[in-house]
């Protein structure tokens, strides 16, 4: 007798993490102050989400012309929940975590 | 351009539902960095079988086989075989648990997988207790710490007995490679995995992961408290190769677990006394581990 499987025989989870936006879960939101920012990438190393992304060189403004061939870093704030490790971890302090609401007001 | 320190590649995707700043997080991403995309996972009832999201969404961009609380070390080796038996001898099969479901329920799977000598790795992801369950004691739990089943109270219930040795246990099986690791210093991890995974035969991996919700500690400090684990000999960082001890990060300057425990709500209760007891013990087992790396490699290492 031939075994029949069914056309699935595994669950195959088709649909994206990506799809479920995070953000939402923010109570503070890290900004960055591309002024002061070395694009060392320790923000991006940390990030459990991650939400920490790659942008072109002169996509922000760069705190010295040494690193202005270097990429730039973005949050994307689809993702970020807000815990602040990045900005607990950056060498020169470029991260500002700011309550949402107070953003709203502004 | 951009200089990374670790690989680029993310097999772990954002939108995932741990808990803001979660540590077991940060495993997988650097883990999956490591190991790539040819890697089987299988995970039993943890924090990490709720991550990925409910059915039919997905976090990781590998395979993943969800298994009972007790069986990841069965499951992994019947993974493993049966790739084997399919010619396709060259997939990294990895057990991903938490340290309830390795040191307690699953510790006969996983002495029985490695003992077989599968060709597997097995990730403890430990966050000190049963955390998607309600921050239970586990065996992993550390001296000294509240969890909601050692609540302390007039009688100073806390968890006093020392935090089980996994690594030595596995160590004890005598498989080929045996680490430690953790989030804080991810080059060091990826550096373990890459070599464990030129090494045919089980490889254990204990990586320490903070956990902010159980461990009543902000998020935003959960990479800082792994540094400080390692830098006060709480968590010490090395690997056993063939038996060869050798400590990956010797720190020039050690903090006192004073500082460690105090940036931890679970340990708030703690007196001077239990603090001084606690500070003995991590000194013995740092004694203890630079005589093992002693005595394994003739020598020892500076690094
Ligand atoms: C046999 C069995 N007992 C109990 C449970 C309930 N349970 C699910 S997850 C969990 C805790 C897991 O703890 P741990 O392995 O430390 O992982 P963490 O949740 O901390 O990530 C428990 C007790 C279960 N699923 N199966
Ligand atoms: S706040 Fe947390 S989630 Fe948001 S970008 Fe920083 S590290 Fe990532
Ligand atoms: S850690 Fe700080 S300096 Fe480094 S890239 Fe991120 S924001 Fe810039
Ligand atoms: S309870 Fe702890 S280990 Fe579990 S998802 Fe939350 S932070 Fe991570």
């Amino acid at each position: 007798m031939a075994i029949i499987l069914p056309d699935e025989p595994t669950p195959i989870a088709k649909v994206p993490s990506t799809e479920n936006k995070t953000g939402g879960w923010r109570t503070f939101r890290p900004i960055i102050n591309y002024e002061k920012c070395i694009r060392c990438y320790i923000c991006w190393k940390f990030c459990p989400e991650p939400a920490i992304e790659f942008d072109s060189p002169d996509a922000h403004p760069v705190a010295k012309p040494q690193l202005a061939k270097f990429d730039s870093v973005k949050i994307n704030y689809d993702y970020c929940k807000g815990c602040g490790i990045c900005a607990n971890e950056c060498p020169v302090n470029a991260i500002e975590m700011i309550l949402e609401e107070k953003l709203e007001e502004d | 351009m951009r200089h990374l320190p670790i690989p680029e590649e993310e097999y772990m995707l954002p939108g995932h539902t741990a808990c803001l700043g979660c540590g077991a997080t940060l495993v997988m991403r650097y883990l999956l960095k490591a190991l790539g995309k040819n890697t089987i996972l299988s995970i039993p009832a943890c924090c990490w079988a709720v991550i990925p999201g409910v059915y039919p969404r997905r976090a990781l961009e590998v395979p993943l086989l969800y298994t009972a609380f007790e069986v990841t070390g069965a499951a992994i080796s019947g993974i493993k075989e049966a790739l084997n038996a399919m010619g396709k001898e060259d997939v990294n099969v990895v057990g991903f648990a938490g340290d309830g479901g390795t040191a307690d329920i699953g510790i006969q799977a996983l002495s029985g997988a490695v003992e077989r000598g599968h060709d597997v790795f097995y990730i403890m992801y430990d966050n000190e207790a049963y955390m998607n369950t309600g921050i239970q004691r586990s065996g992993s739990t550390p001296m000294g710490a509240w969890t909601t089943t050692t609540p302390g109270g007039k009688k100073r219930m806390y968890k006093w007995e020392p935090k089980k040795n996994m690594a030595e246990i596995m160590v004890a099986h005598k498989i080929p490679y045996v680490a430690t690791a953790t989030i804080a210093y991810p080059e060091d991890f990826i550096k373990k995995l890459k070599k464990a995974k030129e090494i045919k035969g089980p490889k254990f991996f204990q990586v320490f992961s903070p956990c902010p919700t159980g461990w009543r500690v902000p998020p935003n400090k959960s990479v800082e408290v792994s540094k400080m684990a390692v830098l006060s000999k709480a968590f010490p960082l090395y690997e056993v190769e063939h038996g060869k001890y050798r400590i990956t990060v010797k720190p020039k300057k050690f903090v006192p677990m004073k500082d460690y425990l105090k940036m931890q709500g679970r340990f708030r209760h703690l007196t001077e006394e239990e603090i001084e007891r606690i500070q003995e013990e991590v000194d013995r087992n740092w004694e203890e581990l630079l005589l093992k790396e002693k005595i394994t490699q003739g020598e020892t290492h500076e690094i």
